[in-house]
């Protein structure tokens, strides 16, 4: 197509314009920087043509098109601000202010106000623009400004509806809605959700939920894109309400899941004050609740550690940061080598973790480095790159919506990574065919066209009977599998032995949905697989990785866009950790410490030991058994916590333990030192995402009180231990350093790709398929322990402490103490009824939660959400027993009623 | 009422699953309830594929449409133009002083209800009253009494 096919030439306001073709007249003004009154209108939703401000002039058009729905075509000639359109926009927007509060909007002396913050009642009726949050920001002003909205001759008619407060995080003042239905059409259309609709006609016509329930009960998850949509105080969130514009914001790199979302900071007086999606970025003006309202109250959280703690006499006291690291530099030299471990946080920036594990092999002369992340991720990185030639993900987030076909496993992506769920839900829409393979129900349910309920740890067994429909039907993509992959008569001739009859008693989903399911996967081309870390019990999940990887490779769905085999990560630098070296088998670029020992000897100019040292597991051991008597915890999150305080007893015999942290916790309390850890708002660095983009976090505050960053810590003790190569002065520095050895982290500040995405193509051999013997459950359920608990992940909860969790406004009461999800019948069955307090009762161990009954389980099946992790590790892990793997997730109980 | 809550799945299985079966779903489910229930509500949306404040929305919309219970007899009285016009208030007056409730409310024994309606499309017979599928023409004040004892 030509250059002139794909554009149309018209005029505004006498300019000649060029637009792309099918724009309409308003995106082409808007393009040429011509302004267009608009309410309605919203970028990321279809136009709707509701408000009528956007009229124009079309000449030899009848009347007053809107421009937002009528598109511009070749040779047109639009006004967009002649008298006459003026006059109309005046009278729109009169009734539109007949019916919300307008002294705010008109009143003339307005500027005054501001300045002096004089009057509060400029009128007979106490309507003052002080006591609309929206005040500065509200966009009626703006087009009141605009259009020249003087005294309004209508009378004014307030609703004085009460203002709906149920919402844990922002406020409803329906008095202050014009009805625009940006909220109600984002809800719809780009979340997938629905919470809100409009009820209701003519003047009772409201934006509200089915029989005015809570938002909560209406399905809302709190992603508070309607609050972004609004365009007047109507939704405000209620931590940044009266807090009004802010000064200045920046965009950085979300730290709450491995998706990485882009997120504008807004700041005033120094603080974060609220966190607006950016639309640059994977996320595209959208975010989830944890980033929408979860970024301010983190940063800014009562538990942040202030300064440096010293513990003398048993009691952790303030000390200087020079007193806290001359202290480390003294004691630390006599643990160096195997009596030294240290373990860093998946949370940490790459610069951070680089650090770390550099500190460890050069001054602590050990490879005891790990960190939490590879208590799920090593086996499934490693099984990865043994069956597809790469680690993690084989396409990008961007590319799920394109794919054709989505099977995704345990819908806990709506929860872990809510934006990769928007994807899946935006692929839906675009005609997708999506197969949802999970124990419990979830929203994505709602969009499947399949639900493949299975029980729970059942998954392999599943994949497998899918694998059998595709090799029996012959939907093999033969090609594909010749070049590529071996030993596929291997795999053939064992699952020959598969019986139907077996794979439908042991998932207890029926033989024809499986069939079904292969089918669509197998024949609906691109197909992607979307598996969430963590979401099949951990003794499962190698092999349930191989059999998706076989699935993914039977039908050719490897190394193509909106292909693959999508693991998600759960942590939010989950991959960047790895990259930068923080494992004791690895050196930074993923480079095998048993093969790569001299290149790193010669680049850091020191010995290095040559065995792989400690995984985290084995540390606790090495721990307990004397070997480790030294430990320092570089940055924590939820699961070292819950490890550490599983542990307890076993850190207390540790003759030093520091723990460099954000947050005051419960390990912090064992420590000899503690370090206050600089959050990611007060830092420059990376993370790397789970699509290996390597994604810029700036610093936009100041660190709170003393804290540091991390990296700057590691530095500061290693100079303190005359130890070279620690001479950084900026995160920049650290990441040049980084560069030298993965090619990908060079120049790494623009959010590119770091690592080759692609699998298959890339590597050299080909990939091997292994028969998979489907292992029966090591947790059966029994007479004395009937019930299968599974560990679900929560929307509302975060990686840290429920000291943390608790304090978090609004997120406490959603996620305010552990749920227990158990089907009705079974609820019936042991007298329990919802809210009551029961006692879980395990091989391990036992906990208390409050019973919550619902249709969304199995019979035979309860839930608990994983972030509690501190009660699932009670119930799975045997206290005096330190191994490895454990299962967390997955095990048998007993549940009775608390009397 | 509540009760009949499962007898809803034979009306939901005979629509297909589209967004475009609201409507007839719910005039279906209100012919056999009498009006839509809450648990109707979530069971529709659950079929439909669609958000349960999507149904209420559609459901609140249309005044044909009932979220509350109906009395066996459904009184409606126009106050649309002709019948305002040939006093229809009065009518309405009179019939809420005898059956002792407002419009939009249902008598204690659940026997009537009352509504007030824009028009039924018969002004000629202004002004008009209606008891369930009876027209009731050229009503008088006098009138409602003995109109109403016939259903008593």
């Amino acid at each position: 197509m030509t250059e002139e096919a794909r554009t149309v030439t018209l005029t505004i306001n006498g300019q000649q314009i060029t637009a792309k073709k099918g724009a309409t007249i308003l995106q082409a003004a808007t393009e040429a920087g011509i302004y267009i009154p608009t309410l309605c209108y919203y970028q990321p939703l279809t136009p709707y043509g509701g408000c009528r401000l956007c009229i124009v002039e079309v000449e030899g058009m009848k009347g007053f098109p809107t421009s937002c729905t009528t598109p511009a075509a070749e040779g047109m000639a639009v006004s967009t601000d002649t008298p006459a359109i003026q006059e109309l926009r005046r009278n729109v927007l009169e009734l539109i202010l007949s019916e919300h509060p307008y002294f705010c909007v008109t009143c003339d002396r307005r500027e005054y106000c501001e300045q002096f913050r004089g009057q509060v009642q400029k009128t007979r009726m106490v309507v003052g623009c002080h006591t609309c949050p929206e005040n500065g920001r509200c966009e009626l002003q703006k087009l009141a400004d605009y259009i020249g909205i003087g005294e309004i001759s209508l009378p004014y008619t307030p609703r004085e509806v009460p203002v709906l407060r149920d919402s844990p995080f922002f406020d409803r003042d329906y008095n202050l809605c014009i009805l625009c239905g940006r909220c109600v059409r984002v809800c719809q259309e780009l979340r997938g959700v629905g919470a809100i609709a409009f009820t209701y006609r003519g003047s009772h016509a409201l934006v509200g939920t089915a029989f005015g329930r809570s938002l909560e009960d209406s399905g809302c998850q709190f992603c508070g894109a309607c609050v972004d949509a609004c365009p007047t105080g109507a939704l405000v969130e209620k931590t940044a309400k009266w807090l009004g514009v802010p000064e200045r914001s920046e965009t950085t790199t979300c730290p709450h899941c491995s998706i990485g979302c882009q997120l504008e900071l807004q700041v005033k007086a120094g603080k974060v004050i609220n966190s607006i999606p950016a639309l640059s970025g994977i996320n595209q003006g959208q975010a989830c609740v944890k980033g929408r309202f979860g970024i301010a109250q983190f940063v800014h959280h009562p538990a942040r550690l202030a300064s440096p703690l010293i513990k003398r006499d048993d009691i952790l006291q303030e000390a200087t940061w020079d007193e806290a690291s001359q202290l480390i530099a003294d004691r630390l030299p006599e643990y160096r080598g195997e009596q030294f471990a240290l373990l860093s946080s998946a949370t940490n920036t790459n610069e951070d973790s680089y650090i770390a594990q550099k500190f460890a092999r050069v001054v602590m002369n050990t490879n005891n480095i790990d960190n939490s992340a590879s208590f799920y991720q090593t086996p499934l990185l490693n099984g990865l790159i043994r069956r597809l030639g790469s680690g993690i993900i084989a396409s990008s987030i961007g590319e799920i919506e394109n794919a054709a076909c989505i099977v995704t496993i345990n819908g806990s992506v709506a929860s872990v990574q809510p934006i990769a769920e928007l994807k899946i839900k935006k692929a839906v829409s675009k005609g997708a065919k999506l197969i949802v393979i999970s124990p419990f129900k979830v929203e994505l349910c709602r969009f499947a066209d399949s639900w493949l309920q299975n029980s729970p740890g059942s998954e392999v067994a599943l994949f497998l009977g899918m694998m059998q429909v595709i090799i029996s039907e012959d939907l093999v993509e033969q090609a594909f599998v010749d070049k590529y992959c071996e030993n596929f008569n291997g795999l053939k001739e064992s699952l020959a032995e598969l019986k139907p009859d077996f794979v439908e008693k042991t998932t207890g989903v029926s033989w024809h949905q499986i069939v079904e399911a292969a089918r669509c996967y197998a024949t609906t081309k691109p197909a992607s697989i979307i598996y969430p870390l963590g979401s099949i019990p951990l003794t499962y999940e190698l092999d349930s990785v191989f059999a998706i990887c076989d699935l993914a490779m039977l039908t050719g769905n490897v190394g193509k866009p909106s292909s693959g085999v999508n693991l998600l990560g759960m942590l939010n630098n989950a991959q960047g950790v790895y990259d930068v070296g923080a494992s004791p088998y690895l050196y930074p670029g993923c480079q095998p410490v048993s093969e790569m020992r001299q290149k790193f000897e010669a680049a850091w100019s020191c010995k290095l030991p040559s065995m792989p040292g400690l995984a985290v597991t084995k540390v606790f051991d090495a721990i307990d058994k004397g070997q480790v008597k030294a430990l320092y915890i570089f940055g924590q999150d939820a699961l070292l916590m819950a490890m550490c305080s599983r542990y307890k007893d076993l850190l207390s015999k540790l003759e030093f333990l520091v723990v460099q942290d954000v947050f005051l916790s419960d390990t912090a309390y064992l420590a000899h030192v503690v370090l206050p850890a600089a959050s990611f708002a007060e830092q420059d660095g990376t993370f790397t995402n789970t699509e290996h983009r390597i994604q810029p976090v700036r610093k936009i505050i100041e660190p709170i009180n003393y804290a540091r960053p991390g990296w700057w810590i590691g530095c500061q003790i290693a100079q303190k231990m005359h130890a070279s190569g620690f001479d950084f002065s900026q995160s920049s520095e650290v990441m040049n350093e980084i560069g030298n050895f993965i090619p990908q982290y060079r120049n790494a500040d623009d959010g590119h790709f770091g690592m080759p995405t692609r699998g298959r193509e890339k590597a050299g051999d080909k990939a091997k398929f292994m028969p998979i013997d489907y292992e029966e459950a090591t947790e059966a359920v029994d007479s004395q322990y009937p019930l299968i608990l599974m560990a679900q992940p929560s929307l509302y909860c975060f990686y840290a402490s429920v000291d943390v969790q608790s304090k978090m406004a609004g997120f406490s009461r959603l996620c305010d103490r552990e749920l227990l999800e158990i089907s009705s019948a079974d609820a019936v069955k042991l007298g329990i009824s919802d809210g009551d307090e029961v006692r879980i009762v395990s091989r391990h161990g036992e906990s208390i939660a409050k019973a919550k009954v619902t249709k969304n389980v199995l019979c035979g099946t309860v839930c608990l959400k994983f972030h509690f992790i501190d009660s699932l590790f009670r119930l799975t892990v045997d206290r005096d027993v330190v191994t490895e793997p454990f299962e967390i997730k997955l095990c048998a109980v007993r549940v009775g009623k608390v009397q | 009422m509540e009760s009949n809550e499962n007898d809803i799945g034979d009306i939901l299985t005979c629509h297909k699953k589209r967004r475009e079966s609201l409507i007839p779903i719910l005039q279906k489910i209100q012919d056999k309830l009498g009006y839509i229930t809450r648990g109707t509500v979530s069971e529709v949306a659950e079929y439909l594929n669609i958000s349960e404040s999507e149904v209420f929305g559609v459901a609140s919309f249309y005044t044909g449409i009932h979220l509350t219970p109906r009395g066996e007899y459904s009184v409606k009285v126009c106050e649309g133009t002709a019948c305002h016009v040939r006093a229809g208030e009065r009518i309405l007056d009179e019939v809420e002083r005898k059956l002792g409730i407002k419009h939009d409310e249902i008598t204690r024994d659940g026997k009537f209800s009352l509504e007030r309606v824009a028009c039924f499309g018969s002004c000629a017979l202004a002004p008009v009253m209606v008891v369930n599928k009876d027209v009731y023409g050229h009503m008088t004040v006098s009138r409602v009494v003995e109109i109403l004892r016939k259903y008593r």
